[in-house]
């Protein structure tokens, strides 16, 4: 069983070397499409194996675990390599007619593929030790790819973000350091049988705030973002796009795993805390879009204030708000990634991202301006695109639960979402532009044309098929719920059978 | 023993932060190196500090003594330290690259990325940041 694990993070470090030894060729292009369709296949057969057996397990090495490094699969894992896969393919097609790409010789297709690889080796292991080493290994092929253009913009966004990171990677460190000084161990399912019997609970829940700043500080949530909106504007087009699919992602899925998995000792005070930050994020995040003036600073910050919406799935803890925040998961890094790869086309064509030096892609370029309004309403939470599905969850368990005031800026929120799509539209689409250019599609060259319209159009149509037919996604959202809320099939896979035997099954599961 | 390493790590950790609320990102740089050996430390006594005794199975013997110190703080902390240099290396170069592209390690001084709002209303706009991105197929 263990192939199936290692092979979706050990193709994205073949196609690496082979795509830096020939990145003097344009092989290096279609290298880096041939190896994410593969993992795509790869990780399709992961998910397979999971829907079949709930959750797939390997110990790496055949040490037994708790002390190997276990890779571990269950259903939100599994989906989690699914889209990074989908991403990866798209942006990987798109890269070849990307001309922002400014150094591609310096290795661009081999840091990309090992960005991939430490997003799906993040989402795969069930070892927190591991954990950290997944995510340096995103985070230097991340600064790499941030700087590859070398322009003043990117340096200095650039400095801003490995300056947090490395602050939020230290943190985590430090917190895997006391983890292990308490328990003795750093399997994640071993936590969450040996933490609950730890005698002191209350440095339990400081650790576990140590791992809320180092996680929320990836995943960018208030008040812990201020690298984001810094950095994402300047690389280049495909890189932002994959930054703004993925990256935030991964804090997002690290803060879902170990705040059902191991922290859930003291609910009361680390969801309350996650509860406020949610809130915050939202507000702060879509607040912030609305004072912007650039195409990407504007969907920078919705990035902030959608990763709101998931910790906010999270931080209810309620079997609806779990589905609500795995469903949202999915449904984002799809349509972000995609608004991303627009701005790239729109500023192809009209020769900016500033929305006050851009205009007249409606009337000249209308493919391009539908193709934005798939993922643009989407974002907002127009039914029936997959963003209505993901907020109306969300907010249904917000209501369930009682939260009024979160429940309301959660659909405020989505009204001033809306206020940003439409400034983007009227900007960018609607007004003509301000130099006279009629930026028409066919002013690139056929060649460059395809690649970059068909990931764009191939993301909108998954956006259209999830908002249409929503029901299969939301029963696999609901089995993914039922795993993380109890996780007992994850411990008794990792662990074996008899790990639960003297332990209370009741105390795993999530109190109510 | 512990108590030492940890009074040590508060040190560290304090003149890290001292070090990082700097606006230079020099000194930043240095408070981070502070702050991740500190990080390294506490990782070294969490896990138990034992005085002289190195897991070190004698010859001839299958198991080691009694009590020997804990081997796996100490792999942790080392590939710490491994991915810790190749991460400062990093930023240290990119400190340096943005320190003659930018002409200043005053972080209050790097706004091309996000420009000052209120200075850009006046006539002087910045150097346009980033002229690679601009390929105006358009206008040709």
């Amino acid at each position: 069983m263990s192939w199936l694990l290692t092979i979706p993070i050990a193709l994205p470090f073949l196609t690496a070397v082979a795509a830096y030894l020939t990145r003097e060729r344009p092989a290096a292009g279609w290298i880096s499409v041939i190896g994410s369709a593969a993992l795509l296949a790869a990780s399709a057969a992961l998910m397979a194996a999971v829907l079949r057996d709930g959750v797939v397990a390997g110990q790496m090495g055949a040490w037994p675990a708790p002390f190997g490094i276990t890779l571990v699969a269950d259903l939100l894992s599994a989906v989690m390599v699914v889209i990074t896969a989908i991403t990866a393919l798209a942006v990987a097609i798109y890269a070849l007619g990307d001309r922002s790409i400014a150094q591609e010789r310096l290795g661009y297709h081999a840091l990309f593929q090992v960005l991939i690889a430490g997003v799906t080796g993040a989402f795969l292991t069930g070892d927190l030790f591991n954990l950290y080493v997944w995510f340096e290994v995103m985070l230097i092929s991340s600064f790499g790819l941030l700087v590859l253009g070398g322009s003043k913009a990117q340096l200095d966004g650039g400095i801003k973000y490995v300056a947090l990171n490395l602050v939020s990677t230290i943190l985590f460190l430090t917190g895997i350091g006391l983890l292990y000084g308490m328990t003795g161990t750093l399997n994640m399912a071993d936590l969450a049988i040996t933490l609950p019997q730890v005698e002191n609970q209350g440095l339990v829940t400081i650790v576990a705030m140590l791992f809320m700043i180092a996680f929320g500080m990836k995943a960018a949530v208030f008040p812990l973002f201020f690298w984001l909106p810094a950095s994402y504007h300047t690389p280049a087009f495909s890189v932002s796009a994959v930054f703004a699919g993925l990256l935030t992602k991964v804090g997002v899925y690290a803060l879902i795993r170990m705040f059902t998995l191991v922290f859930t000792a003291d609910v009361g005070f680390t969801h309350t805390i996650l509860l406020w930050v949610a809130g915050f994020t939202m507000v702060t995040g879509v607040l912030g879009a609305a004072a912007q003036q650039d195409f990407r600073k504007i969907l920078s910050f919705h990035i902030v204030s959608q990763i709101g919406y998931m910790i906010l799935g999270l931080a209810l803890l309620t079997p609806l708000a779990i589905v609500g925040a795995v469903f949202y998961l999915v449904h984002h890094i799809i349509v972000k990634a995609n608004l991303f790869l627009v701005s790239g086309v729109a500023n192809r064509l009209t020769g900016s991202t500033d929305l006050g030096r851009i205009g007249g892609l409606y009337a000249s370029a209308p493919l391009l301006a539908i193709l934005f309004l798939v993922p643009a309403f989407s974002l907002a939470g127009f039914p029936p695109l997959s963003g209505f599905w993901a907020k109306y969850v969300v907010v249904k368990a917000s209501l369930d639960a009682e939260a009024w005031i979160l429940a309301a800026a959660a659909l405020v929120v989505g009204a001033l979402t809306i206020y940003s799509m439409t400034k983007i539209w009227a900007e960018a689409f609607w007004k003509p532009h301000p130099d006279g250019i009629t930026p028409r599609l066919s002013a690139i060259p056929a060649r460059d044309r395809a690649f970059l319209i068909a990931p764009i159009a191939g993301l909108a149509v998954l956006t259209c098929i999830i908002g249409l037919a929503p029901e299969p996604f939301v029963q696999f959202a609901e089995r993914s719920a039922e795993q993380l809320l109890d996780p007992t099939a994850y411990v008794t896979t990792v662990l074996g059978p008899e790990a639960l035997g003297s332990v209370d099954v009741a105390r795993l599961a999530v109190p109510k | 023993m512990e108590q030492i390493v940890a009074l040590l790590v508060g040190a560290l950790v304090a003149a890290a932060v001292y070090l990082m609320l700097s606006r230079s990102i020099v000194r930043f740089l240095f408070g981070l190196v502070l702050i991740s050996n500190a990080a390294n430390l506490v990782i070294f006594a969490a896990g138990g500090l034992t005085l002289g005794a190195p897991p070190l199975v004698p010859e001839g013997a299958d198991a080691p003594p009694a009590l020997v110190a804990n081997a796996l703080p100490q792999a942790l902390v080392l590939t710490a330290i491994v991915i810790g240099f190749g991460l400062f290396a990093f930023a240290l170069a990119l400190v340096y690259r943005a320190y003659t592209a930018l002409g200043t390690t005053d972080s209050d001084e790097m706004r091309i990325a996000e420009p000052d709002e209120r200075k850009t209303k006046t006539p002087q706009q910045p150097a346009d940041a980033d002229p690679p991105q601009r390929t105006l197929e358009a206008a040709e």
